[in-house]
């Protein structure tokens, strides 16, 4: 896909073949935390560091900090409560957006 | 030139697929399709064809993995019928929309229910608008012929569109007939070594299958029809091509005894040679009938269909589906919208036959003309005719 003109306004002679989008990892100016409206909140006391939240997270926003906790980047977390779901301990509750 | 030899059509269409050198096949046996893959099958197990063949759990992943062994850019092949086909109905719209240029063998049968293994053409016009090229074969010969046609068109890099080749369930798959055979350096001249234009590629990142949200997805739509109405004119050059490699001559509308024609049928399949029978006995009773057939169904070829009828003053179409609750059938319903704004065209008769396998004799075909004359000499002219059913 063309990166000087903006993908939604090609006309249909431009549309790449197959509609392969080669400008890849663009899914990252999707900025999907826009759609959360509860956010997932770790309980490190009860957190054993076994990562089923980041390996389930459906976004992959779910990192490991430096002493082996989880957290989300909140620019793509969208607030699904997978992780919460899928949790071990529990240790992962929900938080309603303001 | 190669070898005639007596063989059955499905494995004759099995070997043309194995000497396209295809790299990939996925498919689930169907009756009357299995012959086709169980063939190629061995072919792969004997070592004398360098493929992949993927089994799979059914003709939905036969499909989904038909798209993924072209989108890695293998050629590829699969071949189903009836249920088989209709069970891929939701890939086969992202096929052709992803542009992959594979080939499908549909031995056409009707479709449950009540359950039916035998011949119609009710399972692929429920599919006519997979956007996919769609041909019909009416022998065992044109089988063999029309697959390397198929995959030349469809990786034309002015093309790049799935093809699907139709050909009747057992009438023409189960028939043992001489068909003669090309040679292998006949294949390789006709059919380069397929270049994809898309591939998946690590070293070379792209993403397939991307939503369309309603700003861009019209478009996408807009590109693909483009790309199969423009078909037709490398569907021709491919004919012309195959014409000069083994003489044999294809057009995308067929004629047979059309030209002074005073009334004519239009017919898919293999019920053709059938009609080209009744054609005869009646031109040697001086009934000047003929035969009007769109060899190529999708993109469907509307200029040399108008060429070919205008100056017939009867035509008869005969439809092998039902379109439940339609005022006409498929290819009537297509014959008549084509011709609607011309100054010049034929009365349209209708007529439906050969459905679920019931066989249509030479007689009925004569009678379906001596019908049609007389309302070229003047009588009204009828509705749909549901030929033989009580």
């Amino acid at each position: 896909m063309t990166k000087k003109k903006d993908p939604l306004k090609l006309t249909w002679k431009e549309i790449p073949l197959g509609f392969v989008h080669s400008d890849y990892m663009s899914s990252l100016k999707n900025h999907t935390g826009s759609w959360r409206s509860e956010r997932p909140l770790w309980d490190e006391e009860q957190c054993i560091k076994c990562g089923v939240c980041a390996m389930f997270c459906p976004e992959a926003c779910i990192k490991e900090d430096e002493n082996g906790y989880f957290h989300a980047d909140l620019d793509y977390c969208k607030g699904c409560g997978v992780c919460a779901q899928e949790c071990w301990t529990g240790c992962i509750t929900m938080k309603a957006e303001e | 030139m190669g070898k005639r030899k007596g063989i059955e059509s499905s494995i004759a269409l099995a070997d043309a697929a194995a000497m396209c050198r295809v790299d990939g096949i996925s498919a689930y046996p169907i009756t009357p399709q299995t012959h086709i893959v169980e063939h190629l099958s061995e072919w792969v197990n004997d070592g004398k064809l360098d493929a992949e063949f993927v089994p799979v759990d059914s003709e939905h992943s036969a499909m989904s993995a038909a798209c993924g062994l072209s989108s890695v850019g293998a050629r590829t092949f699969t071949a189903t019928s009836s249920q088989g086909l209709a069970l891929m109905h939701e890939i086969l719209f992202i096929a052709s929309s992803m542009r992959f240029p594979m080939v499908m063998a549909v031995a056409n049968r009707a479709l449950s229910a009540p359950i039916s293994i035998w011949n119609d053409h009710s399972d692929i016009m429920a599919e006519r608008d997979i956007g996919w090229i769609q041909l019909f074969a009416e022998n065992g010969q044109e089988c063999f012929d029309l697959t390397p046609l198929c995959f030349r068109v469809s990786e034309d890099k002015r093309v790049v569109l799935p093809s699907l080749l139709n050909f009747d369930g057992f009438i023409v798959s189960h028939m043992i007939e001489p068909i003669e055979y090309w040679d292998q350096e006949q294949f390789d001249a006709f059919l380069p070594p397929f270049e994809p234009q898309i591939r998946l590629d690590v070293k070379n990142p792209t993403t397939m299958g991307v939503v369309g949200v309603p700003e861009i997805y019209y478009e996408t739509k807009m590109v693909h029809h483009d790309a199969l109405r423009k078909a037709k004119a490398v569907v021709k050059e491919g004919f012309a091509e195959l014409e000069k490699t083994v003489g044999r001559k294809y057009e995308v509308v067929e004629k047979y005894k059309a030209d002074d024609a005073e009334v004519a049928l239009t017919i898919l399949g293999s019920l053709a040679e059938t009609a080209m029978t009744a054609v005869d006995n009646l031109r040697k009773k001086g009934h000047k009938v003929g035969l009007v057939r769109p060899r190529l169904w999708r993109p469907f070829p509307d200029e040399e269909f108008i060429e070919a009828v205008s100056n017939i003053p009867v035509l008869g179409v005969a439809d092998r589906a039902y379109t439940f609750g339609a005022a006409h059938h498929p290819v009537a319903s297509e014959v008549k919208s084509v011709l609607f704004n011309e100054e010049k065209r034929p009365k349209v008769l209708e007529f439906v036959l050969g459905i679920g396998g019931r066989d249509v004799k030479v007689e009925e075909f004569e009678e379906m003309f001596m019908k049609m004359i007389k309302v070229k000499d003047g009588a009204k002219p009828f509705g749909i005719e549901y030929v033989g059913v009580r």
